[in-house]
């Protein structure tokens, strides 16, 4: 395959709800390896790209190229895609009628069709890569948050997946659960492993990114290396948006 | 015959007691079947109603989706709509020997009685898969999952839990409400009181036991249902694996009591 190197490409992508526009003509790549951080205000429509990029919300127009192929046509197996490209949601999701283990299991199992053993032994390398291994046991209702999200993230690695997309992960938690979350993405960051995480945690951003994606209104305002847009922001839209969290 | 109460009850039993009992069977065996043929085309039908139809869905699809949905959605509304005393002699006295069918009374009282607990299950099973969290399918989507699979493995077993009680409550009424199949001339327990009542002109003491034999029946089919809901609960514990786990890759060792964690 002509591959020119980038694993997503979103190419001129809209989405409106009705009249209400909420994304306007995005455009951005990820290579592998990327970990590119989405900042920008509560419904500024960073949520809605990531959720388009799974194909969880249809774009109204654009593209959604992923190895050169747009996953927005048609004849495209969108499960199967999913399955490359994984998700951790704000709210975990956690599957409540299964235990932590076949949470990580279910999915290798009926999805990539893998043996029980296999699944096992993999889930299990995940879950104690985040730290859970002793709850396989564990109902989701009987977990804490902070732990929910590290299986929602085992869940997700398990699948072995290209890409992973953070919805704000830590915007439901504690502070003190925020740091294990972020203590488990900032591992994953440093073994290389390609994520779009959109936060409001903007030292985590700054920190673990390789690229940072300020969004305000639906449009990609202003985007850069961490230093040059934390640093030396350009547009008076990102000055003041970081003023408040430096202020604050 | 004797002059106290309960002595004319226990009289009232030895000479049709047998008999109503044989009658109460035959409303439990209505009951039973009915309902759980019932549940089976509640949730087909919950389940045909709750497909997602998508924009990128070619037109037959759509089409053919749309149609079937119609259908189901006019057998919920004429079923749940009408009394089923009325359907059970429209349906018995008229649509089958029209159709040429000749089914004994038994058959008919179980096709009766499963047509409507579908009507009914059908609607509680579509509001037990729309009271789950979206959160749940998009976990599942995000996975990979196809409709097929996430409701099969997520949605469903969460569902089936969350309408356990409206089954419950579906049975109970279908023990009782097997009685109007009397009409067909289904020997059921009302069938039986009402001959039995008849006979001795003892109204008051054979309608005494025909309730007492019907709350027994419904008390406990409530409490095999209840204990159902808690087995489907599981444990309110778990165990910490602090052993090598992958020691016991088939899942099923579960680790000693002692390490138990309270919750």
């Amino acid at each position: 395959m002509a591959d020119n190197g980038h694993v997503l490409e979103v190419r001129h992508l809209s989405k409106s709800f009705g009249k209400h526009v909420v994304l306007r003509d995005i455009d951005f790549q990820v290579d592998t390896g990327d970990v590119t951080c989405i900042i920008g205000a509560s419904g500024s429509g960073k949520s809605t790209l990531l959720r388009c990029i799974n194909m969880l919300e249809t774009p109204t127009t654009g593209e959604i190229l992923y190895h050169e192929k747009d996953i927005t046509d048609h004849k495209v197996n969108v499960p199967a895609y999913r399955s490359r490209v994984g998700m951790v949601f704000q709210s975990f999701n956690l599957f409540n009628n299964m235990t932590v283990l076949d949470n990580c299991m279910v999915g290798q199992i009926k999805v990539l069709k893998k043996g029980k053993e296999e699944a096992k032994k993999n889930a299990m390398k995940y879950l104690e890569k985040v730290g859970m291994a002793p709850y396989i046991h564990a109902k989701p209702r009987q977990i804490s948050g902070g732990q929910k999200q590290r299986v929602a993230i085992a869940r997700a690695l398990a699948m072995e997946p290209e890409v992973l997309l953070f919805d704000e992960p830590t915007s439901a938690l504690d502070p003190q659960m925020v740091g294990e979350v972020l203590a488990v993405m900032r591992t994953l960051a440093k073994e290389g492993i390609t994520m779009i995480i959109v936060t409001h945690e903007m030292a985590f951003a700054r920190d673990v990114s390789s690229h940072v994606v300020f969004m305000a209104d639906g449009v990609i305002e202003e985007e850069g290396s961490p230093d040059e847009l934390f640093g030396s922001p350009k547009k008076a839209k990102t000055q003041e948006f970081l003023s408040r969290f430096i202020g604050g | 015959m004797p002059t106290d109460f309960l002595g004319r009850v226990t009289a009232v039993f030895q000479r049709y007691g047998m008999s109503m009992l044989q009658g109460a069977g035959v409303s439990l065996q209505i009951a039973l079947v009915g309902t759980f043929i019932g549940c089976i085309i509640g949730f087909a039908v919950g389940i045909v109603q709750t497909i997602p139809v998508e924009q990128k869905d070619n037109p037959a699809k759509k089409g053919a989706l749309w149609f079937i949905k119609l259908i189901l959605n006019a057998y919920v509304e004429f079923f749940r709509g009408t009394p089923m005393m009325a359907q059970a002699m429209f349906i018995y006295y008229g649509l089958f020997p029209l159709m040429g069918l000749n089914p004994s009374m038994r058959q008919s009282a179980y096709f009766i009685l499963s047509i409507n607990t579908g009507a009914y299950m059908a609607e509680t099973v579509r509001g037990g898969i729309l009271s789950i969290d979206s959160g749940q399918t998009e976990g599942a989507k995000a996975i990979g999952m196809t409709h097929v699979q996430l409701m099969l493995y997520v949605i469903l077993p969460q569902a089936l839990r969350n309408i356990m009680p409206q089954i419950g409550n579906n049975l109970i009424i279908n023990i009782k409400d097997s009685c109007v199949l009397s009409v067909i001339g289904v020997a059921e327990l009302l069938y039986k009181t009402k001959a039995a009542a008849g006979a001795l002109y003892m109204n008051f003491e054979t309608y005494t036991i025909t309730m007492v034999v019907y709350f027994i029946m419904t008390f406990t089919c409530s409490r095999i249902l209840r204990w159902m809901e808690n087995r489907m609960d599981g444990s309110d514990n778990y165990d910490l694996a602090t052993t090598d786990t992958l020691a016991h890759t088939s899942g099923m060792y579960r680790y000693p009591d002692e390490k138990k964690e309270e919750r």
